[in-house]
Formats: structure tokens, sequence, C-alpha cells
């Protein structure tokens, strides 16, 4: 697909975070997504802007969605994709890390998708190859299509971004995903707020530009969004929250507390769901769920970006 | 005590502190010394009572001015004060019935002029789930004279390593949060803690001792306990846990109430949290502020508590602590320990001592010696206590559920503990003399106790 006319290139060779993209930088990813969205209805999905080139998934920490879904980006833009999934056991931090990267460079790739679980992993990695870098989650740090999928989400059911209420829900501290989504909507001029025990969130997160909420039924009024977060099992008991039952009693999102959102709140989650712990079924299967389309928005969030930075490729 | 004639009282009394329906004459309480904690001093009057409420009180209520169908009790110039609050009591249930029950123990708190006992909640099991909390409450319901209000635990199973279930305890009635005697050793576990009772606007009750610290201490460390040939606690064991612990509120924001503190090294670091506007309060206990270690004596193992009790000067600086409103509350701190865990050597008995019959009239001590002032003395027993507790009660105010007390301060007696009404008898004041008795107990307006 041809970069419309008169439009500004996305000017970055990598995408390793939210931060530092402009306002523009992510609306030219959006748009690029949105279009993608088109291809992927169609029966022929197969396109050629990847033609010859290598694309190496490299996750050191496992992911059944996110890399499934570049590894289908990949392919419908015609890349040849290598998937490596390196045990996190195996690899220890440091000079492992920079042995693999440079192993790696010599296959010459031309876009690496790096999934890690340190945070500034991928940046490192991104300072030792020659190729495009895309993150894809590196530690509590960033997850950019993440955000950008959520955005293109967003964008296509409430037909903006700007002047949103956004309230993301849970367990802050561990978050790629709420650091990237903060950043983001920021930059879109949404306003985010976070809602969660303290011990859930980390300090100083109201100096990022958000309202910070410890009482949820507080935190979802006049929400225009409601986005949940996954709950890792190992922080369930004791040592940030009490128990999955209280932590489902105060912050889990059933009809209820929803009721205390706008009317029209949408509902989002970025997957793999605990039901009854972060969220009620009755809700993530509810008409106000958008977390099936979330996947879908996935794949063509990963074409786009993969697009955006092909044309900073040698010869592209 | 005879068992059967314990029921009988009980049944008589046993609708108390949750009947309202019953339809009341209004009760006035006159010619009496009013003693009214918020003031910190008292006056001459009376207090009018209709249905369990306050209605009136102060210099205006006397003969002249009553409702015509009123009961009247002429207290004839004894002292008319709000009932006590005790914040740290442990009454046995559930699990340690052979030491204490909610019947036993609010029998002692009635005879002793406590309307309200903050229940610890390290029992048998721990309470540390809602049921059990639910238990309590209906448990006190049934069988209590006096109110009890469940503590429930900082910790899952008072260990000091998860956070219990703060939100569904409170919900389920728990007032207050603490681990009971026990401290909570780890700083993280703590910080998490506090950080999460924070968010549910909940009160973290923290007992700061440094278990390695204090590890084989027996009693007070120094000179006394070496003649005795005792290993000592320092007084840093308390020091330094409640230094970490007011950091952590710092850093927390958290509602903070430390136990019990017996030191002038602790009142030091409460009075500079208090100065930085810190949401910090403490406790003392009655024992270590009408105490020192020399009672301990020949190895009265009675007077063996946790924290132990204190040297002289660090009794008197509590004293001073206690007329300065540095301290803010004294508790009874009433531990029941029968002949089993206190008739051993005094390394192997067990800590504790009762208090609750005996808190007020041990307290008035203080202020027949001229050491503190009388209203000091109630408003560290009623209105601090219901402050931090946000409790209607432990005032005289208009409005306010009419829990009320009438005392003699200066009767004297000797305590015989074959007369008090827990169910143990480990009280440090064993044939004490002492002046000062409770005449009559009310509960929102009702008659739970009343004196022979």
């Amino acid at each position: 697909m041809a970069n419309p006319p008169n439009k500004p290139l996305f000017p970055h060779r990598h995408l390793l975070g939210i931060e530092g993209l402009s306002a523009q930088d992510i609306e030219i990813l959006l748009d690029l997504a949105e279009a993608a969205v088109e291809v992927s209805r169609q029966v022929e999905k197969k396109r050629t802007t990847l033609r010859g080139r290598t694309l190496i998934n490299l996750f050191f920490e496992a992911s059944t969605r996110t890399q499934s879904s570049f590894e289908l980006a990949g392919k419908r833009l015609g890349a040849d994709v290598m998937n490596m999934s390196v045990a996190a056991s195996s690899v220890k931090k440091g000079e492992t890390l920079l042995d693999t990267a440079v192993t790696l460079n010599a296959m010459r790739p031309d876009i690496i998708v790096v999934r890690h679980a340190r945070a500034g992993a991928v940046h490192l990695l991104a300072k030792k190859v020659d190729c495009a870098v895309v993150n894809a989650g590196d530690g509590a740090h960033e997850h950019p299509t993440q955000a950008l999928l959520d955005a293109l989400t967003i964008r296509r059911n409430k037909g903006r971004i700007e002047g949103l209420t956004v309230a993301i829900c849970g367990d802050i501290l561990h978050s790629r995903v709420a650091r990237s989504n903060i950043l983001l909507l920021s930059a879109l001029g949404a306003r985010p707020r976070v809602v969660g025990p303290s011990t859930l969130l980390p300090p100083g997160i109201e100096r990022m530009g958000v309202d910070v909420f410890h009482d949820m039924r507080a935190g979802l009024e006049g929400a225009d969004i409601v986005m949940m977060l996954r709950l890792q099992r190992e922080r369930m008991r004791g040592g940030y929250i009490p128990s999955a039952k209280e932590y489902f009693r105060f912050f889990g999102l059933d009809e209820a507390k929803l009721k205390l959102a706008k009317p029209d709140a949408l509902v989002m989650h970025p997957g793999p769901m605990n039901r009854g712990v972060e969220i009620d079924s009755s809700v993530a299967d509810g008409e106000r769920s958008l977390i099936r389309e979330q996947v879908e928005m996935g794949v063509a969030v990963r074409i786009a970006v993969l697009e955006a930075l092909a044309r900073h490729l040698p010869n592209g | 005590m005879d068992e059967s004639e314990f029921h009988v009282k009980q049944a008589s009394a046993s609708s108390h502190p949750s009947s309202s329906s019953i339809a009341h004459k209004p009760l006035a309480l006159i010619n009496a010394r009013l003693i009214d904690p918020a003031a910190l001093d008292e006056k001459a009057g009376g207090v009018l009572i209709v249905d369990g409420l306050i209605r009136e009180f102060g210099s205006a209520v006397t003969l002249a001015n009553l409702p015509a169908h009123a009961r009247i009790i002429d207290c004839s110039g004894d002292c008319v004060a709000p009932g006590l609050i005790d914040m740290r009591a442990f009454i046995g249930e559930p699990g340690a019935e052979h030491r204490e029950t909610i019947a036993t123990a609010t029998w002692a708190a009635a005879a002793g002029g406590v309307t309200t006992i903050l229940a610890r909640p390290d029992t048998i099991p721990p309470v540390d789930e809602p049921a059990v909390v639910d238990f309590l409450l209906r448990r006190a319901r049934d069988t209590g004279r006096v109110r009890v209000l469940p503590s429930a635990a900082l910790t899952s199973g008072l260990d000091g390593a998860e956070i219990a279930e703060i939100g569904l305890l409170q919900q389920a009635g728990a007032v207050a949060f603490s681990d009971g005697a026990r401290s909570i050793r780890n700083a993280r576990v703590l910080r998490r803690v506090m950080q999460y009772a924070r968010d549910f606007d909940a009160l973290v009750i923290h007992h700061a001792e440094d278990p390695d610290l204090a590890a084989e201490g027996v009693m007070n460390e120094g000179e006394f306990a070496s003649r005795l040939g005792l290993a000592g606690t320092p007084r840093e064991a308390e020091a330094i846990m409640l230094d970490r612990d007011i950091r952590l509120v710092n850093l927390t924001g958290a509602r903070y109430h430390a136990a019990l503190v017996t030191t002038a090294l602790s009142l030091d670091i409460v009075a500079k949290a208090k100065s930085d506007g810190l949401p910090v309060t403490c406790a003392t206990s009655i024992n270590h502020l009408t105490l020192n270690e020399n009672d301990i004596g020949d190895y009265r193992t009675f007077l063996k508590l946790a924290p132990p009790l204190r040297g002289e000067e660090e009794r008197r600086a509590l004293v001073a602590g206690l007329a300065s409103g540095l301290i803010d509350a004294i508790v009874s701190d009433h531990n029941p320990q029968d002949v089993e865990t206190k008739r051993l050597p005094f390394t192997e008995a067990e800590d504790g001592a009762i208090g609750l019959e005996t808190m007020l009239s041990a307290g008035l001590r203080l202020v027949h010696s001229g050491e503190i002032s009388l209203g000091r003395l109630i408003a560290a027993m009623t209105i601090r206590p219901a402050e931090i507790l946000r409790l209607p009660q432990g005032r005289l105010k208009i409005g306010a559920p009419a829990d009320i007390i009438r005392f003699d301060p200066d009767e004297p007696f000797v305590v015989d503990p074959a007369k008090l009404h827990s169910r143990c008898k480990n009280t440090p004041f064993d044939e004490a003399r002492m002046e000062g008795k409770v005449k009559l107990t009310l509960i929102a307006g009702e008659v739970v106790y009343e004196a022979e």
C-alpha cells in the first residue's frame, strides 16, 4: 500500500517505545494500521512490502498472541519470518544478551522484534545490531504496539482519542502496557487515569500526568474507556494484595462497577484475562467489550509498524 | 465465681449493648462531678439520658428541671464520665475460652467502667478472615455486657508475610488492624501493608518490639535484671522498630497507632512524628504508668509483661508524656493467663496481666499522687481512643451514645483477685490498696453494672 501523497513519513528507524514519538508519529502509524485492517479483511491478504526481507521474532519471554501477531503481520507483508524463543533460564542478562545480538546481526536480518523480561534490554540490543528493532515488550517498561492497537481500537469505536477519559485499572506497577498507554493517550490529548491499590501503583506515577485513584468507584466515574490489566497469578497472594477474592471485590470489573462509568463506556483488556479476578465474564463477553477487536487490531498495527520501518531499510 | 449466679446476671444483661427497641424512661444522673474529657476539666451537674443518647448534660441538669417521668439517680457528688474505651485487651474468644470469654471479659470491663473493648486479633484462629469478625460480633451481641469491637489481622495468619484481607475484614466490621502482640519484622511487608491500609483508610496498630533484639529478654535490661540473673530486653528493641515504623508512615501515609510505648526513647520518636504532622498516635498501658521493674520483686510472674516494665525514670517519662498529651491513650493490655502459664519460673512464664477491672482505679493512683489531672486521665481512656477509632462514644456530647460511668474517686478498697470477674486472676495489683471504685456502668443508658 502506498503512503498517501503529501503525508509525512514515520521518521524513526526503530520502534522502541511510545516515549519519543510525537502525536504526528503516532497518527501516521494509526492511519497505516487503519488501512491494514481493510487489507486483512480481504480474501487476498498478502502484500509485497517486505518481500525478500528477513524478520526475526526474538522472544526471551513466552508470548502467544504478540508473537503470533507479529508473525502473521510479517507474513502478510511477504517477509521471511523466523521465530526464536529463548527460554529465560538459558539466557542471563548483559553479556549473553549482547552475544545473542551479535550472532543474530551476523545473519543479516532486516527487522528484529524483541521481547525481554528486563526493562531496557531491547534498547541495549538495538545499539548492537544494524537492523531495525521493534520492542514487543521489555519488562515493566514499554509495550508500544499494544498501546497503538489499543489506540486504534478506541479511535475506531469512539471516533477520536482526544478528550476521552481512559481509566487504566489494576496492576500498573508491573505493567508495560500501562506505561505505553499513558504516554500514548497523553500525547494524543486523552485524559488517562490509573486505578488500583497503592501496592500496585508505581511511586510518583501522578507525575506522569495521570490522575490516581485507589477507590475504583471514584476512578470509573466519568470514564469513556475502562482498560483492565492482567494481574499475574504469583502476585495475587499476599505480597501486593491480600487475595484474589478481595481483589475482585474491590478492583475487579463487574457490571455494578461498570455502571459507574459513562453509559457508553467501553471495556478493554490486553489479555490474557483472569476471569473472576480482574474482570467478570459477563463484562468481558458483554456488548461493551472491545477485547476481541483488540486482537484483530493487533495484527493491523504490527503490519503498520513493519511497513513504517521498512521505508528506512537499506534499498527500501 | 459461682456459675449459676453468673448465668442469671448474664441473662439479665444480655440485651446490651445492641438493644434499642425497648422504650425506656428518661434517666437522669444528678448531683455529680461531671468529667468532660473534651475540655479536660470538670464541673458540677448532671446528665440526662433519653432513648439511650445523651440529651443534655451540665449544670442545667438538676432535680428542678427534669422530665416528670424521668428515673433519677442522685450521684451524691460522685464523678460521672463517659465510659472507658480500652484499645487493647485479649478476650479469649475464639480459641482460648479457658483463659477468658467475652462474657467474663465484658463483665470485668463493666465492673471496671470500661464500656468499649477493642479485642486483640491474635486468637485461635486469628481474626484474619471476615467470618471470624462476624463470629465475634455475634458472640459479643449474644454474651457481652459491654461493646466489643473486633480488630483484625494486618497479615494473614499473623505471620508477618502476606497482607490480610483488610478491605473485606473492614466491611465485616473490623474497626482497626493489628497483629496483636506480634511485630512485623519485614519492613517491605509492613510498607505494603501500610500502603494497602491507607487506601482503605484503615488504622494500623502495631506492637513495636524488635523480636531479634528482644530475643531472650524476659524483663527490662539493666541492673535489676542482672541482679535477678534474668535476660533483659533493651529499650532500643522498642525504639528501633518504632523509628522504622514512623519512617514507613512517612513513606506511605498510613494512619498508625503504636500499641504500647514504654520508654522515653519512644516518646521522643512519637513527639518528632507528631511535630512533623504525621498521622501517628500512641498508647501506653496502665501497668507501665503505675508500676516499674522493681515491682517484679521476688520473681513475680504476674508482672512479667511485653514490653517489660521499665525503670522508674521511664515510668515518670510516661506519666509526663500522658500529662502533656503526647501519649494519646491508656490501655489495660488485659491479658488473662492461668495458673499453668504463670506458676512457672519467671523465664518460662507467659507475659501478661489482667487489667480491665482495675485500670481506672490504678489510674486514679496517679491522680491522687498529683502526677496528672483527673481530666487528663479520663481523656486518655475515653475521648482520645474514641477519636483514634472514630467512635461516637467516649465523650459528653448531646446526641452521643449514653455510655456513662459513675465512680467515687476516693473510695478505698483492697484488690481481692477472687472477687475480680475475669476468668483468670493474674493481676499485678494483687492485694494492692486502691482508692476509687466504679459504682455504675451504663451502655446506651442501660445499667450493665451496679456496685453492691
